[in-house]
């Protein structure tokens, strides 16, 4: 085992496979050989975590919440129901907690200890959410994180920071932009990124053209 | 003390800046897809339990070396050696030398949708009355544990207040070391930054919070 995948200085050359994508073809080729996984169901899984599975689920829960009073209430009553009625459930959101950002108070998740995250609604978590520079500033320096992804809050804003410490999954409510007063919920969607449901940005403002729609 | 963690980062001083990256960016590698389905298809023949294979990640000796996959492979790579599922000479060459050890199960392609949907919900049945209720203060135990603990070191010792109370769930101490399930009172504990991080750094107007099992908590009057 070496360093850091080193593949990126080759990742124009397809003719030589590194040292990783050996190992990993040679474990897949064993097991296979046993009779302990079914690669076509390795295809399954990718496909659904390529595909299927990521944070358009959650952008819906959140649209939904903007334009549906019951619902959000629901989901913050009961976001593994709320969350569940939309048909996202399973997989390392079994447990899900939703929080909503306000002017007085901005939410932001981590998991300092490895890199648990909402699969069902958000998909697999980006390189950065499992790193150590967020693992380890996250819960200390939350302002500092913040401005790495050029978010900057009023002083006056509390940061509440969540440490997914246990199975419980948080989903972050951004707030909704100004100016999508009669927005459909599938337009509202679109302005719903991963990293507002993380807390290390804001929903998206609409572009001028479309709030002048 | 022979269990030593390399994964618990929260509050550690020297990493530099958090690199952003697009929303569709999910793997950097072609092998890293293929891992993270290998991993999830051995997870699913209940060869192990996710405790233990977070035990197993966060041991690893060169964990802060390896790309977050190379962790995931190396563990499950370990957790099957152990198992005598594979040999070394088998993971060498890609080729089957030794017999097969039986799994309680296989995930085929048609049942991934509906095991993923299901997963693995924790909580269960309560062993007794809860201990804590929301707004008591509580105090974290000194949690330098032999053993895989979900109680990272920046709370260790802190003073906090319980915000909400989530039922029982598997605690995760026993489970990773194959002791069985133990579930326990599981809780919301909420910290002001002061507690946590003292007067070194410019304040944040920040609190942070955990979910701890009763058992790493005593009352603080």
């Amino acid at each position: 085992m070496t360093g850091p995948d080193h593949s990126h200085d080759h990742s124009h050359d397809h003719s030589e496979l590194g040292e990783m994508d050996l190992r990993v073809r040679a474990l897949e080729s064993v097991l296979t050989q046993k009779g302990y996984i079914d690669p076509a169901a390795l295809d399954a899984l990718i496909d659904t975590y390529q595909t299927r599975i990521g944070p358009r689920n959650g952008a819906r829960v959140v649209a939904r919440a903007w334009v549906d009073q019951t619902f959000h209430d629901w989901l913050m009553a009961d976001a593994t129901a709320a969350i569940a009625s939309l048909g996202y459930t399973g997989r390392q959101g079994e447990h899900m907690v939703a929080v909503q950002n306000t002017d007085e108070q901005h939410h932001m998740v981590v998991c300092t200890l490895c890199s648990c995250y909402p699969w069902p609604v958000l998909g697999l978590p980006p390189t950065w959410y499992k790193s150590a520079p967020y693992r380890s500033r996250a819960v200390k320096d939350p302002r500092g994180v913040l401005a790495d992804f050029g978010t900057v809050l009023p002083e006056t804003t509390r940061i509440r920071v969540w440490d997914s410490t246990a199975e419980v999954r948080y989903l972050v409510i951004p707030q909704r932009p100004a100016g999508t007063e009669g927005w459909s919920e599938d337009e509202l969607a679109t302005l719903v990124s991963r990293d507002s449901m993380i807390g290390t940005r804001h929903a998206d403002a609409p572009a001028a053209a479309r709030s002048a729609a | 003390m022979s269990y030593v963690t390399h994964a618990d980062l929260g509050g550690q001083p020297g990493y530099g800046p958090v690199t952003p990256e697009p929303e569709g960016e999910l793997f950097h590698a072609g092998w890293e897809p293929r891992a993270l389905a290998l991993t999830l298809a051995m997870g699913a023949t209940g060869s192990w339990n996710i405790d233990a294979s977070r035990a197993m990640r966060e041991t690893l000796p060169n964990y802060r070396n390896l790309s977050y996959y190379q962790i995931w492979l190396g563990a499950l790579e370990q957790l099957m050696l152990q198992r005598g599922q594979v040999f070394a000479d088998e993971v060498a060459t890609g080729e089957m030398r030794h017999a097969a050890a039986p799994v309680p199960r296989v995930l085929h392609a048609q049942n991934v949708p509906v095991v993923l949907a299901k997963g693995s919900p924790t909580e269960r049945a309560a062993p007794g009355p809860a201990r804590f209720a929301v707004g008591q203060a509580v105090r974290m135990h000194i949690g330098k544990a032999d053993y895989h603990t979900r109680l990272p070191g920046y709370v260790w010792g802190k003073r906090g207040t319980i915000e909400h109370v989530h039922g029982a769930h598997v605690f995760a101490d026993a489970n990773a070391q194959g002791l069985g399930e133990q579930p326990q009172w599981l809780y919301t504990v909420v910290f002001e930054e002061a507690e946590l991080w003292g007067d070194a750094l410019p304040r944040q107007n920040l609190s942070v919070s955990v979910d701890a099992w009763e058992s790493y908590l005593q009352a603080a009057p």
